[in-house]
């Protein structure tokens, strides 16, 4: 990379960069100047960026006009929080026991990490619905975390034991010298260096419960306080037309905590994906 | 005994969370959902405990199967589905795996902004995709989507995009590359910056072109990764049922094997569990397959 590169490719370099970012936001901007255009004037043939742009439909999405948005916010964010601590946990304490111990059992467990990821759980929800049913936790939102856990846990625990692979053994074993407990040694000494992959993870278990649409619609309850945010959003997208403004409006709303909850996180992802483990 | 408990007990406690809770909510649902396959078993036999009915469905054995693998249409045309899912997994796979290639490679050079750059690429990974699933929705209008808005500008023909043609399959699969790409760039820009820089310098005392540099270190040098996120996007591509589902909602052009399987779950007369477990075990048989295959291709190379 020492070379120093001709202006032209320069250039060419981040008419590149450029192009591929207006991409990627682009929509994400459109949303943006759609939630602010009446429902009437979102539907128009020669779209604008501003068009009798008002607060309004923001103003009628909190006021709970269609349904009762901070109710369906609350539970999302319960749910999303609830998977996030259960995930790590578990996806942290399975990840470091497969990357550290040597015990009969582990290929299998690596193997099935993979393997749930195949599930199609579309196909599972008359099962599970069973399942949840048996164990009194239908209908409930900690249901609902365990089943986001079974989809965010085997990608979860397969990106940590990466992670912690690349932990030198030798800090686990000066712990042990000094008469640390195995989980001493796991909760003082490899968590705190694990940040970076910790919080890819939390992110991941975070986003997968934020945006599930199919569980929620199929678990929760059709009374509108217990609804999640995809759920609720519903309301706008009737049969014969959307309600383009307002459904944008609530749009913007559920996705500023999923991209504030991301960007702390963004710097660790380089370094807390997982780096090739296929082989297991 | 006694020993081994000793010695892998605390092995054994850290991964019991784990599988107690996937066990449960897995393996137990795995087990129901193949037994439904080899049952009739639909929304009206079902034992109904709200309603304090008995269940009433009774096996068939392979007639599942011999109906859905007979590839007739009022069982979803499995076969044309099934190629319709390899075109939509292949093809999605690919331009993620390329384009964030590209990306990665163009991130990991010093460039002014790279920050910035890397900050509004990840934007689509950050957006939940129910969100970004409606966003495009609204963008692919055929009246009043600012998509054929600019093709029309510029003198190109508008499709009906999410019409009852293949265009609604070329849509969803623009869509879906849209999610997709950010986390194979991230992904593959951690595995560039794990090349050691000495290698290139070599390279390039040697002589070595730009494009030697990256056939001969790079790809190598990204083997492990990419064996690893090819693998896990086929396998999430192959089962996503979201931006489909979504976007063009139950349209017979865009349907694949696993949003086939959703409409038989919960659309129709009766919610036919049986035929849509039997898609689901299918499905997990052909991802079995790939798997072992791709496995075994992997260690291949390896060995050479």
């Amino acid at each position: 990379m020492a070379a120093r590169r001709s202006r032209l490719a320069s250039v060419g370099l981040h008419a590149a960069l450029v192009g591929a970012s207006v991409i990627a936001v682009f929509p994400v901007f459109w949303v943006l100047v759609t939630s602010f255009k009446p429902d009437a004037r979102a539907v128009e043939t020669t779209p604008r960026l501003l068009n009798e742009s008002s607060l309004d439909n923001y103003a009628r999405v909190l006021a709970g006009e269609k349904g009762d948005f901070l109710a369906w916010f609350g539970n999302s964010v319960l749910i999303a929080l609830g998977t996030t601590a259960l995930a790590v946990f578990l996806s942290a304490t399975a990840g470091y026991a497969a990357s550290r111990f040597r015990f009969p059992g582990r290929r299998p467990l690596l193997l099935s990490f993979l393997l749930v990821q195949m599930f199609p759980f579309a196909v599972l929800i008359v099962p599970l619905y069973n399942v949840l049913l048996a164990l009194g936790l239908q209908g409930t939102g900690f249901g609902l975390v365990l089943v986001y856990c079974t989809t965010a846990v085997p990608f979860c625990a397969f990106m940590l034991k990466g992670y912690f692979d690349t932990i030198p053994a030798d800090i686990d074993e000066a712990g042990r010298v000094d008469g640390l407990s195995p989980f001493g040694v796991f909760w003082r000494l490899v968590l705190p260096l694990a940040r970076p992959g910790l919080a890819v993870t939390a992110f991941y278990a975070f986003l997968t419960a934020w945006g599930e649409v199919a569980f929620a619609s199929a678990f929760l309850s059709a009374a509108d306080g217990s609804k999640t945010l995809a759920v609720g959003l519903q309301v706008f997208v009737q049969q014969n037309r959307t309600e383009w403004g307002h459904l944008a409006a609530a749009s913007v709303l559920v996705a500023v905590p999923a991209v504030a909850a991301f960007y702390p996180v963004q710097r660790y992802l380089v370094a807390g994906l997982p780096s090739g483990a296929v082989k297991g | 005994m006694r020993r081994f408990l000793d010695r892998y007990w605390y092995a054994y406690a850290m991964v019991l969370p784990v599988v107690l809770v996937t066990g449960v909510l897995v393996l137990i649902p795995l087990a129901q959902g193949v037994f439904f396959t080899f049952t009739d078993i639909n929304e009206g036999n079902i034992a109904n405990p709200v309603l304090d009915r008995p269940a009433t469905f009774s096996g068939v054995g392979l007639v599942n199967y011999l109906h859905v693998l007979s590839g007739d249409p009022a069982y979803g045309s499995f076969w044309s589905t099934l190629a319709r899912t390899l075109v939509w997994t292949f093809g999605c796979v690919l331009a993620h795996f390329t384009i964030g290639l590209g990306l990665a490679v163009l991130l990991n050079r010093r460039v002014r902004g790279r920050a910035v750059y890397r900050a509004l690429l990840i934007l689509p990974w950050a957006v939940p995709s129910f969100i970004s699933a409606f966003a495009w929705k609204y963008m692919f209008n055929a009246q009043y989507g600012v998509i054929n808005q600019a093709l029309r500008v510029v003198g190109l023909p508008d499709p009906v995009w999410l019409g009852q043609s293949d265009w609604a399959l070329v849509a969803v699969m623009l869509v879906n590359v849209w999610l997709g790409v950010p986390f194979m760039m991230v992904a593959l820009l951690g595995g560039l910056q794990a090349i050691p820089a000495d290698l290139y310098e070599a390279a390039e005392v040697d002589g070595a072109s730009p494009w030697q540099r990256f056939r001969d270190i790079t790809l190598p040098g990204l083997r492990a990764v990419s064996g690893t996120v090819v693998l896990l996007g086929v396998i999430w591509t192959f089962n996503m049922f979201a931006v489909i589902y979504l976007v063009t909602g139950a349209n017979p052009n865009t349907r694949i094997l696993v949003t086939y399987a959703f409409e038989r779950f919960f659309s129709g007369a009766s919610r036919d569990y049986a035929i849509a477990s039997t898609y689901g075990v299918l499905i997990l048989s052909v991802l079995l397959v790939f798997v072992a295959g791709y496995r075994r291709a992997l260690r291949g190379q390896e060995a050479a």
